[in-house]
Parts: structure tokens; sequence; C-alpha cells
């Protein structure tokens, strides 16, 4: 249909338009260093990102509080990519070339990191990526302070199969690379636990499904199987919302087969009246609801920076606490702002994280964290029901076959991709 | 009399418990209450067995209190909270002044959980209410706790109400059909009992039946189990139909708007999706003052909203009208681009009032939760949604037939010009048309708030799949349009048990170019002067 071309011509007219709007702060101070904002703040992600916007800028006010980075005063310059994954790339050239960032916090989803890569090897920059992947992935200069899929999708099947004696797995995702990707690396470690095939299924449903009715009924019957039976969710985003309410409506209890979602938090569950879904889980590296000093702190300086009592935080805002915390602090030790010398100086790195422990960059440029294992409440919060000790981030799933003899290693081999068998630099 | 019997009954079942082998009848209840003070789920569940095995005359109240996270525990110090506010000692239910500092709710997990619903149903077997019992039997039915056996026995003997009983039956069923020592025989009437109960919990119990039963138990339940599936493959093609009827009133509320402003008056309205919206906001505005003002009011929260999203989004449609659209008459592309750019501000105007996370908007409580026929589980809320949408199709239907305004819209939408010489407003008719298409649009609004999200993308979800419907019903077309919903709703459903969702979707959507391919006009195209014009 004629219909859907133009759509397209307008849809790319109007968002290019949209991101005007993205703003930049007054220059505060005469030399200033400038700190790069990539999160859509328009579009279908604007729904996650746009608080993580405002995360980074509440940072570096806070920085700039205590004297700035060497010196300097920071200056953060936000730009919209308008949930639009080529206009990411676009921007972040914007941000390196034209603004001269020092180093970008940004991106949500995977989509939009594999847009910009080119772009920041290119031209040689930093990114800090703050949110749970799918892992498979080290580039010198992208520095990830979320989860890779050891650090939240394997303990989280730990511990319902330890803890829950869970025997039967649905793992059901939004049709992408993120789920598609762990789910490939659940099922072969589910496999290699001995759990059979036929007691494992699959299935993806497109971005913003909103009709479960079907899906919940087929789980309902493939817990039938007199096995206890859970569902491992990647549901993304907006589709989260319905499925929940049919999970509710068509009464599926936590008692009976239990919902473990890796991007259900916080934020997800505020559109929600989550009564019915009490027990059903989530596995993150963070919740709002854990009890340290470092933690109270913060959501007190968060509430009070949105002047919102109920402002709620979430794990990929304390990615970004932890990954500008490394940043400054590699800054700092590097003496420079310079890209080269500020990657080299990052891994071994450490930041405290919110939930009480000391997070460090590693050589393949992941992160340490703890994985927390939350409950859902009845007010939407999390109650934490397993924690476990630090972590580290795979950047090469042990699980797969392609990937299981890779390593990234930045600091000795220089290589995000090296083969331990081979001792090759570049893949399989 | 009743209630001293009943205790008598509860005591005479604690005693059997307690003699249980296992049960550690000679660890005092005291421990139970140290346990529950100790912030450790394993040490909640020994309390909870504790105090089932020690017949603690508080038993069932700080069990239920603690299921409903009104037990609070801190300082050595068990509390109580009723549901009306007052603290009360757990261990012997005597009213405290007040709440003592220190205290905090002992926390659940599913584990926990799961013990609570099997002590409470062991509790709950001998309950005076009828109702309770079913669900005490229900409970013991997932919990297969061989130690409620004789429990059982005697509360079918007793037992008068026929749903009861059977609940009853089923429960003991359930626990001998897995229980290696009990007589061949038995254990072969309790498949037959749990055939004839015939739903997906006889099912699964039937399939975890240990691997060392004899070969006649095997076959009985092999029989059972594929008698079942059969049954169940008969309602779960019912199920399918009934979703997919779902679907297709969504698709219709969604679209039927979408039927007036492009449909009757042939305008591209990209912004249709964005009057959906509108309509799930007004919803989400009148909850919130129905909150904070008139709680009572709650359950008429939607009969309110649905005049006022009608209204707003009619209001709004009426203004792009004036404003916009109607200097775009004839020239289709600078309306699709002009709606489109008007789709965008609106959702950014909202995004930027109500911020870019989801609203919640709750569901009365005569749209929550379902009933089953047979096998078949039917959610309130998505009847409610069949028949809101059949209420609104009526009306519309209605409103274009039988009223003066309704003939002016068509006399308008088939000859502008004639209409005109004929006296008739025509500005005034567009204006009021295409407020009439937006303000329905709006009213879908209010029914997408209780299955999808509230949020300023909620419009764009539901654009594409407006104009397929509408498209393929037939341009124009009312009745086109209800028979294409509910058709490209069934099919999406029968489909995706088979195909699985995306595929699904991509499936339909070829269908649906090749039918145009062949019938561009849609379904039931509209003859007579209107087409050509």
């Amino acid at each position: 249909m004629s219909v859907n071309t133009t759509r397209r011509v307008i849809l790319g007219a109007a968002l290019a338009g949209a991101t005007v709007l993205g703003s930049y702060l007054p220059a505060a101070a005469q030399e200033t260093i400038k700190v790069g904002i990539l999160h859509s703040l328009s579009g279908t992600m604007a729904i996650s990102e746009t608080t993580l916007k405002d995360v980074m800028l509440m940072l570096i006010d806070e920085q700039n509080k205590k004297g700035g980075v060497l010196g300097k005063k920071l200056e953060a310059v936000v730009v919209d990519p308008a949930s639009n994954w080529p206009l990411f790339a676009e921007k972040a050239r914007e941000l390196i070339t034209k603004d001269k960032v020092s180093a970008v916090f940004g991106c949500w989803t995977s989509v939009s990191r594999k847009s910009v890569l080119p772009v920041f090897k290119e031209l040689n920059s930093i990114l800090f990526y703050p949110v749970q992947y799918e892992g498979e992935e080290s580039e010198r200069n992208v520095f990830y302070t979320g989860a890779a899929p050891n650090q939240q999708a394997i303990p989280a099947v730990d511990y319902l199969a330890k803890e829950e004696k869970v025997q039967r797995w649905v793992l059901a995702g939004t049709d992408y690379v993120y789920p598609r990707t762990t789910n490939k690396v659940l099922e072969a470690y589910l496999k290699s636990k001995g759990v059979k095939s036929e007691d494992i299924m699959i299935n993806y449903t497109p971005f913003g499904h909103s009709d479960w009715q079907t899906i919940v009924s087929d789980i309902k019957k493939f817990g039938t199987a007199g096995k206890k039976t859970a569902v491992v969710s990647t549901i993304n985003g907006d589709a989260n919302v319905p499925f929940y309410k049919e999970l509710g409506n068509q009464g599926v209890k936590a008692t009976d087969i239990p919902v473990v979602a890796f991007s259900v938090g916080e934020e997800e569950l505020a559109g929600i009246d989550t009564k019915p879904l009490l027990g059903h889980l989530a596995a993150w590296n963070y919740f709002q609801s854990v009890k340290t000093p470092e933690n109270e702190a913060f959501i007190k300086q968060w509430k009070a920076y949105k002047k919102n009592d109920k402002a709620v935080t979430n794990d990929p805002m304390e990615a970004h606490v932890i990954g500008f915390a490394m940043w400054v602090k590699a800054v700092e030790k590097a003496k420079s702002f310079d890209p080269d010398k500020v990657i080299d100086a990052l891994p071994g790195i450490e930041a405290p994280n919110l939930t009480g422990g000391i997070s460090k960059m590693l050589p393949n440029h992941h992160i340490t964290k703890p994985v927390l294992i939350g409950e859902i409440k009845a007010d939407g919060q999390f109650d934490v029901v397993s924690k476990t000790g630090l972590v580290a981030g795979d950047a090469w799933s042990k699980e797969l076959d392609g990937s299981k003899d890779l390593i990234g290693d930045w600091v000795e081999k220089k290589c995000g991709n090296f083969n331990v068998k081979t001792g090759k630099c570049g893949g399989a | 009399m009743r209630i001293v019997s009943c205790l008598l009954r509860m005591i005479a079942l604690a005693t059997l418990l307690a003699l249980q082998p296992g049960a550690a009848a000679a660890q005092s209840a005291d421990e139970a209450f140290t346990r529950l003070g100790a912030d450790s789920f394993s040490d909640t569940n020994r309390a909870i067995e504790l105090l089932i095995a020690n017949a603690h005359p508080q038993a069932a109240p700080i069990i239920e209190a603690l299921a409903a996270g009104r037990l609070l525990a801190g300082g050595g110090a068990v509390v109580i909270k009723t549901t009306d506010g007052k603290f009360l000692d757990a261990r012997t239910g005597a009213a405290l002044p007040a709440e003592s500092p220190g205290l905090a709710p002992v926390r659940l997990n599913n584990g926990v959980r799961r013990n609570i619903q099997a002590a409470l149903g062991g509790l709950g077997l001998l309950n005076p209410d009828a109702g309770k019992r079913i669900a005490a039997a229900e409970a013991v039915f997932k919990s297969r706790d061989v130690a409620l056996l004789p429990v059982l026995e005697g509360a079918i003997a007793k037992e008068t109400d026929a749903r009861a009983k059977a609940a009853l039956r089923q429960a003991q069923a359930a626990i001998l059909v897995a229980k290696p020592d009990a007589p061949p025989f038995d254990r072969i009437a309790a498949i037959d009992v749990l055939r004839e109960r015939g739903d997906q919990d006889a099912l699964a119990t039937l399939r975890s039946l240990p691997a060392d039963s004899s070969p006649a138990l095997k076959e009985a339940q092999s029989r059972a189990v594929s008698a079942i599936e059969g049954k169940l493959a008969v309602w779960r093609a019912g199920q399918n139909l009934w979703y997919g009827l779902s679907l297709g009133s969504v698709l219709l509320l969604a679209a039927i708007g979408l039927a007036i402003t492009f449909g009757v008056m042939g305008v591209i309205n990209m912004a249709h999706g964005e009057m959906v919206m509108l309509g799930a906001y007004t919803t989400f505005i009148v909850q919130e003052i129905i909150r904070t003002r008139f709680p009572g009011l709650f359950d008429y929260s939607l009969l309110i909203a649905v005049p006022l999203a009608f209204m707003v989004a009619g209001l709004v449609g009426i203004a792009i009208e004036r404003g916009v659209i109607r200097f775009l008459y004839g020239r289709p592309l600078e309306t699709l681009l002009a709606t489109w750019g008007i789709s965008l501000i609106l959702q950014q105007a909202v995004r930027t009032a109500f911020g870019p996370t989801n609203r919640e908007v709750g569901a009365p409580n005569f749209m929550s939760g379902a009933f089953e026929i047979g096998q078949l589980a039917i959610t309130w809320n998505r009847l409610w949604i069949i028949v809101f949408a059949g209420l609104v199709f009526a009306a519309l239907l209605a409103i274009l037939k039988l009223t003066p305004i309704g003939l002016q819209m068509r006399a308008v939408t088939q000859n502008r010009r004639m209409a005109s010489a004929m006296g008739i407003r025509t500005g005034r008719v567009d204006a009021l048309t295409f407020g009439l298409g937006s303000g329905v649009a709006g009213l879908a609004g209010v029914a997408l708030s209780q299955i999808d999200n509230v949020s300023p993308n909620l419009g764009q979800s539901y654009i594409i799949d407006s104009f397929m419907v509408v498209v393929f019903g037939g341009v124009g077309n009312l009745w086109g349009t209800l028979i294409s919903a509910m058709t490209l709703g069934v099919a999406n459903k029968l489909l995706e048990p088979y195909a699985g969702a995306v595929l699904g979707k991509i499936a339909l959507l070829v269908f649906i170019i090749l039918f145009i391919q062949k019938r561009p006009r849609g379904l039931f195209a509209l003859k007579g002067r209107a087409v050509e014009a």
C-alpha cells in the first residue's frame, strides 16, 4: 500500500524534526569537558530511557558540585535519537565530532548499540552501555556496565531449579536479538544440566504484542505434564503489561507456575496492579528495595532530584552510577580525557555498587556484579529472596559451541575475541 | 453448638496430625514462635509445621495472617495485625494495646506460600462453610499431603454438600493415586475419579504417577490420560474460537472509529490511534480523581469514563477537522502527512504532560478474574469488551441509519454538492462526522486501557491493524468492518497455536495483500456514485 511507504518517509522526517528538541545545556565555565548522553526521549523506548538521561544529569551535576574532574567542570550534552536505530549512529557521530564529547553514556536496546558501534570504533571514543544484554561481544570502545547472561539469566535458572525444583521450562521472549541469544544460551545450559528437549518450550512474540490469551493458555497446558514448570521471560518493554495482566486474569499463580523476568523492573511494574502477580520473580543486579546505606542515600538523592516522592530507581540506573564513577576514577588515574588513555586506565578500576559491594572493571570491559533474585510484592517493589556474591561478566558465553573458547582481553591480548585454543585473535 | 463441634473436630484433626510419624510432636510450640521471628524462609516453613503438629490453638489465625502479610515479628514478639488494624498477641490471641516498635511483617516466598496453602487446606477441610471446604479440598488436591488422608476420609463420610463431597473425593483420589502402598483397587478407582474430573490439574496429577506402578495401573492411567486429552482438545478448539472473537472485538473497537473517518469520509487519518490513546488517558484521569476523592465509586469509574472519553476524543477530533483537515479535502497525501504530524504532536504532548512511563488503570471488580464453562476459562474483562464492542457497533449503526444527522452524513459523503444544494451545511456535517469517528476511537481507549499499556505509544500499536481491518472489510461499510475484524481475529488465533505469534501475523498480512490484489475494494465494496467520486 502506498500508505505504508509514505508513512516511512514521514516517519523519518518527523523523527528528524523531533530530534531538534534535543537540548544543549548552557555552558557553565569557559572550558568544560563534555559528556554525551545518548538516550531516546521520544518514541517507544522513551519509557525506559528517559530516566537514564535524568540520572546522568543528576550524576554530572553532583560531580560538578564536588569540583568536577581534573579541575574542570563537566557539561552534559543531551541528544534524542528518538527510538530510531539509524538515528542513534547519526547522533553518536554528532556528539563525537561536533560536540567533541569525552565519553558517551547511552543506548538501551542491543540494536541501537550495534548501530553506534562502527561510529565509536571509527572515531575512537568511549561508550558506557548500562543495560543487561545477550553477551557475545567485547569491543575496545565499549564498556558494558549491565549484566551479561551469566550475571542474570543463568543464576536465575539455577535458583528456580534449586529452590523451586523446576524441571520444565518455558522460554518466552520478544522476537529480537537479546531474547534469541539469551534463550540459546539458556537452552544449551539447561540441556547440559540434563533437561530433555521436550521439557523446554520456546516461544517468541512480536514487539508490543498485546493479545496473550493463547500463549498464557499454552503455558498452562505445558504445565500439566506433572512436573514443576516455570517461565523464563525475556519479554521486553511494553508487551509485559498485557502479559502480566493476562497471567493474573487466567489465574496463573506464582506458587504453581512462577515467571522469572529479566526485563521487568520497578518502572515496568508501575503500570500494573501487582496484587495478582505476588511471588513472580525478576533477576537483576540491583533492586530499589535493597537496604544498604549507599542505596538509601541514592534513592533519597534521586527523589529529591525528581521532586517526586514516588520516583522509582532500577537496575540500569545503578549501572550508570557505577559506570560514571568508574569513568571519573579512570580519568583521574590517566590524568587525561584522551580516549586511548582512559580506555587503558579503565580495566582494574573499582567503584562501589549500590548493593553493598565493590564492582570492578574487567579486562573484557564487563564488570563484576552480584546477582539478586526478587519476588514481586503487592506494592510493586521486589523482595530479595536470593543474592550471590560478585560474579564476573563473561563477554563470551561458555555454554555456546561457537563462543566457549573465546575471551575478551583488552589488557594483555588487546583483543575482544581471543581464541584460547588456537591462541589467535579473531574468533572461533 | 456448631462452633463447639467444629472446635472439637479441629482438635481431633490436630491430634490425628500429631500422631503421624515424623511429626515433631515433642518439640514445643515455643520454638515455632522463635523461628517465625528469625527472618528466614526455612525457619518460617518449620514454624508452620510445628504449629500444625502441636495443634496450637492459634494455628489457623496465625497462618491466615501470615498468608495475608499481617503477621508481624521482631524482638521476640509475634503479633497478628487484624484486618481492622488491631494488634493481637499471636501466642494467646489476646488484644495488645498498641503496635510495639521493631515489628516487621514476616516475609514470604513461593515455597512458604505453598506450605501455607497446604496447611490452610488441612485446617479448612472441616470448616462449617461448604465453600471453604471446597477451597481446602482444592488446596489438598494440589499439595497431595498423604498425612491428610484419614482426615479426608472422615470429612467425606460426614459431607452432605454434593459439590464439596466431589471436591473432597477428588482430593482423596489425588493422594491415593500417587501412594505406592495403597491397595491397587483403590488406586484404579482413584484414576477413574480423576478422569471424571477431566481438567488440566487432573491431567498433571495423572502424569506425575511414580514410575514403579503396576502394569494394570499404568494401563488405567494411560487410558485416563488419553481420554482427558481428547476431551481437552475439543475444549481447546472452542477456546481458540473464543480467543479469536475476543481479539476480533478489540480489532473492531480500534477500527470502528476509523471506519467512519477513513471509511465514510475518506480521510486517511493517521492520528486515529492517538484518539484511542486520549480515551485511555481520560479513563486514567477519571480513575485518579475517583481514587483520591470518591474511592467508593471505583467500580463505576469505567462507566463514568465512557461518556467523558467520547467527548474528549470527539472534541479533539472536531478541532483537528476544523483546524487542519478541512483545508486538505481531496488531497490524500497531504492529509496523511498532516495527520501523521498531528499524531506525533499529540504523543509528545501526552508524554510531556503525563511522563513516558505507563499509567496504572485498575480493573473494577466486575472485570477482574475469570470463570469457567466446562474446561473453557473465560476472563471477565474479555467478555465485557466483547459486549462493549457489540454495543458500540449497534449504537453507531443506529446513529447512521436512524437519526437525521446520520442521514445527512451519508448524504454528504455520497454526493457533497447535491447535499449542499438540498440545504445541508456540509462543513458542519464534516466536523460532526469526524468528531463522531474520533469519539468512538476514544471509547475504544476506555476498553483498551483494561488490557494494554496506558502509555503515549498505545495508539501506534493499533493504527496498522485498524487500517488493515477497514481496508479488508471494504471502505465505507460498517458491516464489512465487523465481519473483517472478527475474521481477522479468529484467523489469527486459529493460526497462532500452530505457527506462533510472529509467523501467524506474517501469514495474515500476506493473505490480506493477496486478497486486496484480487478484490481491491475489500470484502464488501460500496456501489454507486460515492465510489467514482
